[in-house]
């Protein structure tokens, strides 16, 4: 058996919990006291004791995240090229069951698009897609990789799992990163959601990301869907999968999301509602864990949120977003996958971060790394 | 005093020993006033962050040429050849030819592949560039970089961002009884102590970014560094007494013997 799938599949859970209950103060600030911390502190981090000693928590993770990362974020925009989906994914406003207006942009599309988040001044394009064969194939997604770089030095793709040799292609395109979200570790409640379609295939979702590491991507975004499944479990897996990685993928950066479920055409509400405060914890505890993995934040969330995160753990940050194909040039024509929060424009959200004491990383890439 | 004793990288003088990283701070006015304070007249710069298109401004955009010299470095590269093609570029943009080699292929602690270190040096040396590697604190790797024309070496004293000073001291020390070449104390270092304790070993110049742009007041502490390392180098120079493990009569005590 593979050892990523053994080791997300005996994540001694029960053990984890029970040690995360018993936690008390002393526990918790042992833990913020160690050089390196493993899942087991995780556990605690995770706990009722570390939530009422958030601010200590969060003073901890600042401090490291201000140590490995600088007081600097970098920022990036998804450009969404299609909402086509042969999926259901009962929470997600591109399911293919959900009777809604579909597109997929042509060159010319993805080119405008671009054009217009370099003239905002990004240099960093998230290629985000739903999955379908027919319009989002590899050949597709390689010209969408080509096209995007001749705007802006660094590309990453979240799309459908890729073989091993799509992502080389999508490598050799120009591409230097891969989102790929688990979305629910729990295996049950992940068949629960995922009722027909190719990501119905859990495994194969998992080991994505190895594929990826093993192709050559160099930023590898892990994640879960925050609201579909119970978070402490949710963030133990998470760290699992992480953990995983840096042993087996030392040259990959790993980067943790946690998108909160959001409102969406035909979606589900959420049964396993996240706290901001349960954000923010969760958030620290992965910071203290894993010190130099990147945290990022989307438009999902709120301004305040946002601005406030921005100053504990965040690393990354999306603005100006749109979540539908050509929404940047044509706005509200297609069906978006979620609705944002942060409806601040690319040079508030910077403006925003210099005022907090922190520099808005734009570029962050050059050319000549690509190998 | 600093006058009589500069700092001389590839037959050029420096009188400040204290070199700046620009990549931690919160905005670009705050590094370049703690630049002014700190005293640096060398300044490095991350090359993939250069945006020649960038509206907002690049981070040396407020620094003055004249009194800088500029350090691009390759961080971000994980082999030989890509480090090779980020100097290549930074030359051909006319932005300089000397570069601080970074090769750190595992972004979970960036410490420096020192095969790739040393393969990109002899080429970057052979094409003319003034090379400066980050390294290893390892005295065998110094060597074998000097002889490939490394204008410094620039050994790393814990792994880079975690201020926790010079943990590589003995291996240092060796490196600083063989050297050929000034070495730097690159990375790790979180107190202006721990820079002073590197120039009183002999160290010639330190580099530091996280422990100053990452503090409280990043200005003030640029001061506290500038200082620590004049009071290091002063040390240095002046000849400090070695450490004993009893106190010890400042007169001999066997002086008598002599007078015979």
């Amino acid at each position: 058996m593979n050892d990523l799938i053994h080791a997300i599949d005996t994540i001694p859970f029960g053990e984890m919990i029970v040690r995360a209950e018993c936690a008390d103060d002393r526990a918790v600030r042992e833990i913020l006291r160690k050089e390196h911390r493993d899942r087991w502190d995780l556990a605690v981090l995770l706990s009722p004791a570390a939530d009422n000693l958030l601010e200590e928590v969060a003073r901890a993770a600042a401090d490291l995240t201000a140590q490995r990362f600088g007081r600097t974020i970098r920022l990036y925009a998804p450009l969404y090229l299609s909402n086509e989906c042969v999926n259901v994914c009962t929470y997600c406003g591109f399911r293919r069951d959900n009777d809604v207006a579909r597109s997929t942009l042509n060159a010319e599309q993805i080119r405008s698009e671009a054009r217009y988040l370099s003239a905002q001044g990004f240099r960093n394009i998230l290629l985000v897609s739903g999955e379908h064969p027919k319009w989002v194939n590899r050949d597709y997604l390689s010209e969408a990789v080509r096209i995007a770089r001749e705007f802006v030095p660094q590309v990453a793709i979240e799309v459908q799992p890729l073989t091993t040799s799509g992502y080389e292609a999508t490598v050799k395109a120009g591409a230097d990163g891969v989102v790929v979200y688990q979305e629910v570790y729990d295996r049950e409640l992940y068949a629960s959601y995922h009722t027909h379609g190719p990501k119905k295939d859990y495994d194969d979702r998992l080991l994505a990301a190895s594929r990826a590491a093993a192709a050559g991507v160099r930023r590898i975004g892990i994640g879960t869907l925050l609201g579909l499944a119970p978070w402490r479990e949710e963030i133990l897996a998470l760290g699992t999968h992480a953990a995983h990685l840096y042993r087996r993928f030392g040259r990959t950066e790993i980067s943790f999301s946690f998108p909160r479920i959001r409102e969406a055409a035909g979606a589900i509400e959420p049964r396993y509602q996240v706290s901001d405060r349960q954000l923010l914890q969760m958030m620290c505890a992965l910071r203290l864990v894993f010190p130099d993995a990147g945290i990022v934040l989307s438009t999902r969330e709120a301004p305040a949120l946002r601005d406030g995160l921005s100053r504990i753990a965040v690393t990354m940050m999306s603005a100006g977003s749109r979540t539908e194909p050509g929404g940047y040039e044509h706005p509200d024509e297609s069906e978006k996958q979620f609705e944002i929060e942060d409806h601040r424009t690319a040079a508030e959200v910077g403006a925003m971060l210099s005022a907090q004491g922190i520099d808005p990383v734009w570029k962050d890439w050059e050319e000549a790394l690509h190998g | 005093m600093h006058r009589e004793d500069p700092l001389i990288i590839a037959g050029r003088s420096f009188q400040s020993r204290l070199l700046l990283g620009t990549g931690k701070f919160a905005s670009h006015q705050q590094m370049a006033e703690a630049a002014e304070v700190s005293g640096a007249e060398i300044v490095t710069m991350a090359l993939r962050r250069v945006d020649p298109g960038a509206s907002q401004g690049n981070i040396l955009d407020l620094l003055d040429p004249e009194r800088y010299l500029f350090l691009p470095n390759t961080s971000g590269a994980r082999s030989a050849d890509e480090a090779v093609r980020l100097a290549r570029l930074a030359r051909a943009g006319g932005i300089s030819d000397w570069v601080k080699l970074e090769v750190t292929p595992h972004p979970s602690h960036l410490l420096p592949d020192s095969l790739e270190t040393l393969r990109a040096t002899e080429i970057l040396v052979k094409e003319g560039f003034t090379v400066l590697p980050y390294m290893q604190a390892d005295p065998i790797l110094a060597k074998q970089l000097a002889d490939a024309g490394a204008a410094t070496v620039m050994p790393l004293g814990a792994p880079i961002g975690t201020n926790r000073g010079l943990r590589t001291r003995d291996a240092i020390a060796l490196i600083l009884q063989e050297a050929e070449v000034p070495v730097v104390v690159d990375a790790g270092l979180g107190a202006p102590s721990h820079a002073a304790e590197a120039l009183e070993m002999g160290a010639d110049a330190v580099l530091v970014n996280t422990a100053i742009a990452t503090a409280e007041d990043p200005v003030a502490m640029a001061k506290a560094f500038r200082l620590g390392c004049v009071a290091g180098r002063l040390a240095y120079l002046a000849g400090r007494p070695g450490e004993r493990s009893s106190a010890e009569a400042s007169s001999p005590l066997t002086g008598f013997l002599g007078e015979s």
